[in-house]
């Protein structure tokens, strides 16, 4: 014992042995606490529980997704997790491959690396830290399977089911001969009035069917006008010219114009070489096309289909000239400039409604007033919605939700 | 001043293209049947080896027999060279439209008719919310449905229809106005773009 108190006041001359022995306890007792601190931390992070695996659903098949409960040191303890690594293997034992990481604090995770359906298979969730790694338990075995039905799209397919319903009845309706009334649509009523122009002065009509392909809607529904309008053209003995963007297009343009002379009893006049192709690319089509307006002076233009930044050079050019110009378009953003630069424009839907109200077919006025009904119905949907909305009952609004995710908790 | 010929090409190129303001001329001629005829020999090539090559001829060289049905499709499109057989062109055009709208429908229903309800779908409670959120809540529900009535086609624009169509009219209006002046200044700076290479790229002045 004097031996120690000899040593304290050697360490700590001019302190008492006393204060020194107790100061050097505490500094004894806090690097113990330090040391047992780094002791944790290099201690394997808790493995992650629950492990969850289930088919991803609504699918083709090829995706498994596994949800677990995080690791104990993730959500609170060491909070030394950097992430999980979710492994795979045919077999339970192993050995399993790393096919998807994911950071600290996810709880899920969708495989869907090389997965063939309707094969075993097994999962481990590894909580890793900075040094070491903790495996769950193995879980499983599970398969990814095809889905025959997106319960996801329920919703899409009942409002197909109306429409379709819709038409259906309508169509059948005007077959049996009733009598449809369709409101006056003023850029339609024009069109007779344009290519009479047209005869009267002895110069052509250029039809230019956008720049899409033959699977677009707005497609579609110009080659449906051009067909009423080749066969007006033809009664009224006026040339026609067909510039092309797309050649599928241009060769059902050249079938419908081809058409619509034979139905007007005069297939001689007709001239394949009106309705031709000139390039897929853009403006390339747009020089040209102003060039054929500035060369064969056409009495009428008529552009009608799916446009994009061509709209205003192609309905320029033609004002200039002095044609009279109907265009109609459901892109948008061009319509305000065929609004400012032609005679009358087809906005939106009154492009569709354009072949039924020429042609005044059952089967095309049924459709429109299919399409009517389908209006109300939305109408409807919007009121039923608001006011559910009024008394915070939010079910009604989910109903439209893509993907509907009642079906899938 | 830019040495460069492809510059100088370009440039002269786009001064023929801007003759056009002026009037028809034989220089945007040349320049109109250049560009056309570049392009469309362009885009032959460029659908040969990124669609026919990839798409069909390389799949017919790895035994994919099932690629023999859009080879046969496509083999029909050119029948149109023959008068006799041409009317079998139609079997590929009927199967191009039939898919192409069936596929579309699915798309349309869900973006322009589901979503398009779901994000009308706004309270107009003004309880809790700004006043201004109210009124953009309830001017979206009036641009939508007075839209819907004016294209509405069983009925004539007369009466109470007639009113509420005006109102959808108004409301296009402004939106096509919106649109108009949005996109101009896009065009515009097309225009900027085009000057920007005449001025800095070929004449070095700025």
């Amino acid at each position: 014992m004097p031996r120690l108190r000899s040593n304290l006041r050697l360490l700590s001359p001019g302190l008492s042995p006393a204060f020194v022995f107790s100061f050097l306890i505490v500094l004894f007792a806090l690097c113990g606490t330090a040391y047992s601190q780094v002791e944790a931390f290099d201690a394997p992070p808790a493995p992650a529980t629950n492990v969850v695996l289930k088919d991803a659903p609504d699918d083709e098949g090829g995706a498994i997704t596994i949800y677990w409960t995080l690791s104990a040191d993730d959500a609170g303890g060491a909070m030394d997790v950097v992430g999980y690594e979710i492994r795979r293997s045919e077999v339970p034992h192993g050995p399993f491959e790393t096919v998807k990481s994911v950071p600290r604090g996810s709880s899920e995770a969708a495989d869907e690396t090389d997965l063939e359906n309707d094969v075993n298979y097994f999962y481990q969730v590894v909580v890793k830290d900075v040094s070491s790694e903790t495996p769950s338990a193995v879980a499983g075995p599970i398969q990814a399977k095809v889905q025959w039905f997106n319960l996801g799209r329920l919703n899409t397919l009942i409002v197909t089911s109306i429409y379709i319903g819709l038409l259906l009845y309508f169509i059948l309706h005007a077959k049996k001969g009733t009598n449809l009334f369709i409101r006056r649509i003023a850029g339609l009523d024009a069109l007779d009035e344009a290519v009479g122009r047209a005869t009267e002065m002895g110069k052509p009509i250029l039809y230019v069917p956008g720049i899409s392909t033959i699977s677009d809607v707005a497609t579609i529904a110009s080659i449906n006008i051009l067909s009423g309008v080749a066969r007006t053209v033809a009664e009224y003995d006026t040339r026609i010219i067909v510039p092309n963007y797309d050649p599928i297009v241009m060769t059902v343009a050249q079938e419908v114009v081809r058409e619509g002379f034979l139905a007007a009893g005069k297939p001689d006049a007709y001239n394949e070489q009106d309705v031709f192709y000139v390039t897929t690319n853009q403006f390339a089509f747009v020089a040209a096309v102003d060039g054929i307006m500035v060369r064969e002076r056409p009495a009428t233009n008529l552009f009608i289909g799916m446009f994009f930044a061509e709209s205003l050079i192609l309905a320029e050019t033609g004002a200039s000239t002095g044609a009279i110009q109907i265009a109609g378009t459901d892109a948008v953003a061009q319509l305000p400039f065929f609004i400012a630069a032609c005679d009358y424009t087809l906005i939106g839907e009154e492009l569709y409604a354009a072949s039924a109200y020429l042609s005044r077919a059952p089967l095309l006025m049924g459709s429109l007033k299919g399409q009517d009904w389908m209006k109300i119905f939305l109408i409807g949907c919007i009121l039923i919605g608001i006011v559910t909305l009024l008394f915070d009952y939010e079910g009604f609004k989910n109903l439209f939700e893509t993907p509907l995710m009642i079906f899938r908790q | 001043m830019s040495l460069e010929f492809s510059t100088w090409l370009a440039a002269l190129l786009t001064l023929c293209i801007f003759s056009f303001l002026y009037k028809d001329n034989p220089f945007y001629k040349f320049a109109e049947h250049l560009f056309v005829g570049i392009s469309a020999g362009y885009w032959l090539c460029y659908n040969y080896w990124n669609m026919v090559k990839p798409n069909l001829i390389d799949n017919l060289c790895e035994h994919e027999w099932r690629y023999l049905l859009p080879a046969v499709l496509s083999a029909f499109m050119l029948m149109r060279l023959v008068p006799k057989i041409g009317w079998l062109s139609r079997w590929p055009i009927a199967f191009m439209v039939g898919s192409g709208a069936g596929l579309m429908i699915i798309t349309y229903l869900q973006t322009n008719f589901l979503q398009q309800i779901r994000n009308t779908l706004v309270s107009l409670d003004p309880a809790g919310q700004p006043w201004y959120v109210v009124f953009d809540s309830l001017l979206l529900f009036a641009g939508v449905v007075s839209g819907l009535v004016y294209f509405f086609f069983s009925k004539a624009h007369t009466g109470v229809t007639g009113g509420v169509a005006r109102v959808g009219v108004v409301f296009l209006m402004v939106c096509f106005g919106a649109s108009f002046g949005y996109t101009v200044m896009a065009r515009i700076s097309l225009l900027i773009g085009r000057m920007y290479f005449l001025m800095h790229e070929w004449l070095g002045l700025v």
